[in-house]
Parts: structure tokens; C-alpha cells; sequence
């Protein structure tokens, strides 16, 4: 039922989602749904269910299943549980050259974890991304909203350790 | 000189700042347009004299590109600003956003008066959280001086700008894709035609433009067109942003002139890091074909020299490599990427970048048979010009590139099952 699958946004998200439809045209409010997929997202603690993705459909008069396809094909939405801290690591070429498999080779020991999986604990999931567009500052990994920069295994050890 | 243009608030403190942005002349060009009443075929013409070609990647002509609008037909129309920026190696857009922002919604804003646009949009990835900040602090900013709204400046014209934050696809950097992604959708690229300037974004008629292209404007719409021009050479304007990355001391944004020797780039960023020798240079961004260090050290950075070297200036983005990188393995993470990011809709790009990782994941891991590198060859040739966008094209002229100048590496890797570069590489 829609009703119930709305009540699944909380109100804080909401206001959020209100503001970004209120950026396009009156008539094309699914120009939000990637605004509110994100926004939902976070409410949950970093990841998408079924129940969030109807609840936005409903939320933005969509079907379901253009939410889903949005959903789905955006590599920034996660449809499994991660851990409270996603850590991207970029691979691509500039931080390959500048020594990103180091970097890899360093979280995964020290974290205990595979790239693509979840610390144990639940506090950290590894993840492998492309260019994230800071290549003159590789290695570089984003943790959140932030990018570290300019990377080696000592800056790695600061980082966790400050994430605690 | 350098730091004239996109760059030019960068030596204040918190260059970002309407304050900062004032200082340096800020929302001078659009005042100047919309107070003397200047028309906007002049403008237009100043752009077309600039020879300023889109910063994006395909180096199309601006000036020539807004004339297509249909700018005396009623109805709504748009202007789009591309700040997707997922071409490896291309980090320049990110600067812009977090430096001058304003400078971008004064290119948007003079942009919207050439084409007819009252409304703005600027596609920022997903992942510029801090970019998409400023930008969005700046757009406020704006809005409460005036400079963005109704009746700008006391003239008829109105115009307001937002931000749409993408997901993480490097394919909503295609123009098409993105006008998608805006609306809602899966990014994937339409057919052409119809062209934007025709049916655009909710089917009206759109410009898209590169950030960098945008931030330009105000600085051309100041100086003259003639003043862009004689910072590059003829057919190859102004002043260009390279995002240098890779093995060299100081990566970094430069802003320089067109047409500077790759020399004294690579001086600028302090020459090549720990003393090892310059390999090669990709000149535009992943898409770009590699072109070889010493025939690099005879190229001017700018579209014309570096496409009679065989390459193109693309997105600006110069990725160095220094003689411990394997080709192979390079091109092997690359062909990756593409994999990755082919949308899926058209056979060839889907399957034949599918095909192209396969093949050099197992020449690199040394499972690579004599075939192989004419398979590679072939399936590169397949795909391009068989492709609804220019992502077929992208996958496979690295591909073409490193074949040309490394084939030797890879038959290494064929004949040895092992790196024909030392350690550092795998
Ligand atoms: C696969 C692909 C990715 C692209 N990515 C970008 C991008 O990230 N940023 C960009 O400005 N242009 C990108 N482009 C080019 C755009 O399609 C378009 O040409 C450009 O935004 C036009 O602006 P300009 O004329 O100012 O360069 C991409 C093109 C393709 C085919
Ligand atoms: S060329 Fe590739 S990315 Fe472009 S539309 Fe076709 S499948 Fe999608
Ligand atoms: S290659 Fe890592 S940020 Fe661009």
C-alpha cells in the first residue's frame, strides 16, 4: 500500500527531497529520484530495500520499476548492508600508478577484509571504485563526503584510527 | 603568465567567495551585456573570434555550437552545464567548482542570455559532495546579490540556475545520457539526431557545455575574443586547464596557454618523481591513444600538434607514466574501466568491451594466447563507428594506441607468461 510505503521516509528526509523537487519543473518530479534515492540511503544507514525504493516511487508519483532501474544502474547506491564507514578506494589508472594496489594491499591487512566485503564488526566496508576525478592528488580514496588525497600506509593508519 | 582565466580567484584566500569572485571583476561581463543591451549574435561572435573549442573532451566550437539554438523561438529552453567529469585522469572541473564557482554561474547566466535560456542546470557527479557544496553555496550567494533571478541588472532578463547531483556513471558524462539522468532516468545515451538543440532536456531545446567551456566566458566576454585567441594559436584559443597526474613531482591543475611545448609542462610539475625516465604520456584523458615520452617531448599542448602525433587533446587530462609501468597492465585497467561503464544498449560496445578486459586480463595474467593481440586489434576495429555514443570509440583507440607503440610488451607477456618491465608492475 503507498500510504504505508511513504511513512518509510522520515521527516527530516522529507524537507530534503521536497527541496530538490522544487528545483525542476512542476510536471517532471521524478527528476528528484536520484536526489531521494540518496537521501533515503542515508536515512538507512547507507544502503536501499525494496520497501525504501516503493516508498520514493510512491513519494514522486514514479513506478516502481523506473525506480528500481535508477536504482540499480547508479554505482553509488548499495542494495546490501555496508558497514557504518564505505571505504572507496580508486584503482583506475592514475592512482594505479601512483600506487593505489598498495593501498589496496594495506586496507585489506589491516582491516582484516576482502575489497567488496564488511569488517566484522560492521564498521567498515571496502570498496573498489573508478576515477573519482582526483587523479592529481592519487592515491586517493573517499570515505563519506570526504576525499583523502596524496595517499601512503602511514595517512591510511591516521585516517582509521580518527574514523574510531 | 598563467592562472588568467578559469583561475583567476585562485591566489586569493577562500577564492571561492562572491567577495573573492567581486574582487577580481566578477559579474562585470554580465552586467556590461545586460545594461549597454549588447546583443547576443555579438556576444556570440566574440566566442566564434576566441576560438574557444569545448573543454569536455570533443573540442567542439562554442561560439558555433550556441548559434544552432533556436534563440528567437518562444518556449522554454535550457542551458546545461556538464561537471560529470569521470574521465580518468581529468580532475580540472573539480577545481573550477571549488575555487570559482561564481565565475561558472556568471559563464551560465551570460550563456543562458546567448541561447535564450531563462534556467540553468549543472550536473555535478555524485561523488563531488564538497564541490557540489560550493557550488551550491555559491548559487545562494548569487541569488541574494542579485545576480541570479528576475529582471537581472533592471533588463527583461531572468535567469536562475541548480544543481543536479549524479550517481556515480561515467556515461552521464555523455551529453544525451546526462539530459537522462536529469530527468529521472537510467544515463543512457539517446540516439542522434535529433541533437539537444532541437530536443533537449524535457524535449526543449538545450545547450550542454563543459564547465571549464562555461567558467571561460566571462573572462572572453571581458577581454575580447582577440585576447582569448592570441593566448593559444588560431583554431586552438586561450588558455587550456591540464590535470596532470601520474609519475611526475607536482601533479596538479595548470592553467597555460595553448599551444605551450610539453616540455615546459613537464618542468612545471617538477619534472619526472624518484628519477625515472618518462615512458609515455596519455595527452587527453583514458580515451586518448598513448603516445610515446620522446615523441611527446616534440608536442605543443595544443588539439592540433597532438593530433598529428596521434592523439587528441581530449579532456586535458595528461597522465605520465614512467618506464616501471607495464603496458599491459595499463591498458588491462583500463579496458576494465570501460567494461564497467558501457551502458549496455548498443551490441558491440557492450559485448566487444566485454570481450577487450577478458582478453587482457589473461594476456596480463599470462594465460594470453599468439592470437590474442589480433583478436584485441579486431575486436577494437569492430566496435568503433557501430555505437550509439562515442563510448565505443573511447574503449577501443586506447586499445588501437597502445598496440601501435607496445606491441612488443605484450607479446612478452604472451611469450613469457611474465612482465617485460621490472618489479612495480605486475
Ligand atoms: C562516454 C563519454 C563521457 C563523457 N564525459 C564527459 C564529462 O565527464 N564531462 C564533459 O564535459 N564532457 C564529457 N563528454 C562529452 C560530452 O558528451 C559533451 O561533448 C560535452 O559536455 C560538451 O561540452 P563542450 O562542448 O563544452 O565540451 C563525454 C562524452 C562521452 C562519449
Ligand atoms: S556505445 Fe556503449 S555506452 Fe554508448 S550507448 Fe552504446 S552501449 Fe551505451
Ligand atoms: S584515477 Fe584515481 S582519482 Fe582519477
Amino acid at each position: 500500500m503507498s500510504e504505508i510505503n511513504k511513512d518509510l521516509i522520515n521527516a527530516a528526509s522529507r524537507v530534503d527531497i521536497d527541496q530538490w523537487v522544487a528545483k525542476y519543473p512542476a510536471d517532471q518530479k521524478q527528476s528528484a529520484v536520484m536526489a531521494a534515492l540518496r537521501i533515503v540511503q542515508d536515512q538507512n544507514g547507507g544502503w536501499l530495500t525494496t520497501e525504501l525504493m516503493d516508498a520514493v516511487a510512491s513519494y514522486l508519483d514514479m513506478d516502481k520499476i523506473h525506480v528500481y532501474e535508477v536504482a540499480t544502474f547508479y554505482s553509488m547506491y548499495e542494495h546490501k548492508p555496508v558497514g557504518k564507514h564505505k571505504i572507496c578506494v580508486c584503482t583506475n589508472i592514475s592512482c594505479m600508478v601512483c600506487g593505489s594496489g598498495e593501498i589496496v594491499d594495506h586496507l585489506e591487512d589491516k582491516l582484516d577484509v576482502k575489497m567488496g566485503g564488511t569488517t566484522e564488526d560492521n564498521r567498515f566496508t571496502l570498496k573498489e571504485v573508478e576515477c573519482l576525478g582526483a587523479c592529481s592528488g592519487a592515491p586517493m580514496i573517499q570515505i563519506g563526503e570526504h576525499y583523502y588525497e596524496n595517499l601512503d600506509a602511514e595517512k591510511i593508519d591516521k585516517i582509521l584510527e580518527e574514523l574510531k | 603568465m598563467a592562472n588568467e582565466v578559469c583561475f583567476r580567484t585562485l591566489h586569493l584566500d577562500e577564492p571561492w567567495t562572491l567577495e573573492s569572485y567581486l574582487s577580481v571583476g566578477g559579474y562585470q561581463s554580465l552586467k556590461k551585456i545586460l545594461t549597454e543591451k549588447i546583443p547576443a549574435e555579438d556576444i556570440i561572435e566574440q566566442v566564434k573570434t576566441s576560438a574557444l573549442r569545448g573543454r569536455g573532451g570533443a573540442g567542439f566550437p562554442t561560439g558555433l555550437k550556441w548559434s544552432f539554438m533556436p534563440r528567437q523561438s518562444e518556449g522554454q529552453k535550457y542551458i546545461v552545464c556538464n561537471s560529470d567529469e569521470g574521465e580518468p585522469g581529468t580532475c580540472k572541473d573539480r577545481d573550477i567548482l571549488r575555487y570559482n564557482p561564481h565565475q561558472l554561474i556568471e559563464g551560465m547566466a551570460i550563456a543562458g542570455y546567448c541561447i535564450g535560456a531563462d534556467t540553468g542546470y549543472n550536473y555535478i557527479r555524485g561523488e563531488f559532495w564538497e564541490p557540489y557544496s560550493r557550488f551550491d553555496n555559491a548559487l545562494k550567494e548569487a541569488r541574494e546579490a542579485g545576480y541570479l533571478g528576475d529582471k537581472l541588472f533592471g533588463s527583461d532578463f531572468n535567469f536562475d540556475a541548480h544543481s543536479h547531483l549524479g550517481g556515480g556513471a561515467y556515461i552521464c558524462g555523455e551529453e544525451t545520457a546526462l539530459l537522462e539522468s536529469i530527468e529521472g532516468k537510467k544515463g543512457q545515451p539517446r540516439f542522434k539526431p535529433p541533437f539537444p538543440a532541437g530536443f533537449g532536456l524535457y524535449g526543449k531545446p538545450t545547450t550542454i557545455n563543459n564547465t571549464e567551456t562555461l567558467a571561460s566566458i566571462p573572462v572572453i566576454v571581458e577581454k575580447g575574443g582577440q585576447w582569448f585567441l592570441e593566448h593559444g594559436k588560431p583554431n586552438n584559443g586561450g588558455t587550456k586547464l591540464f590535470s596532470v597526474s601520474g609519475n611526475v613531482n607536482r601533479p596538479g591543475n595548470y592553467e597555460i596557454d595553448m599551444g605551450t611545448p610539453f616540455s615546459e609542462l613537464l618542468e612545471m610539475c617538477g619534472g619526472m618523481k624518484d628519477g625515472y625516465k618518462l615512458k609515455a604520456v596519455i595527452p587527453g584523458g583514458s580515451s586518448s591513444p598513448v603516445i610515446p615520452g620522446d615523441q611527446m617531448m616534440d608536442v605543443t599542448m595544443d588539439y592540433d600538434s597532438i593530433q598529428a602525433a596521434g592523439s587528441m587533446l581530449g579532456s586535458g587530462a595528461v597522465i605520465i607514466l614512467n618506464d616501471k609501468v607495464c603496458m599491459v597492465n595499463a591498458l588491462a585497467r583500463l579496458s576494465h574501466f570501460y567494461q564497467e561503464e558501457s551502458c549496455g544498449q548498443c551490441t558491440p560496445c557492450r559485448e566487444g568491451t566485454g570481450w577487450l578486459s577478458h582478453i587482457m586480463h589473461r594476456i596480463e595474467h599470462g594465460h594470453g594466447k599468439q592470437e590474442d593481440i589480433d583478436l584485441l586489434d579486431k575486436v577494437a576495429g569492430d566496435i568503433m563507428g557501430r555505437t550509439i555514443c562515442a563510448l565505443g570509440e573511447a574503449a577501443s583507440m586506447p586499445v588501437k594506441g597502445f598496440l601501435k607503440h607496445y606491441r612488443d610488451e605484450f607479446q612478452y607477456h604472451i611469450d613469457h607468461k611474465k612482465c617485460m618491465v621490472g618489479p612495480g608492475s605486475k
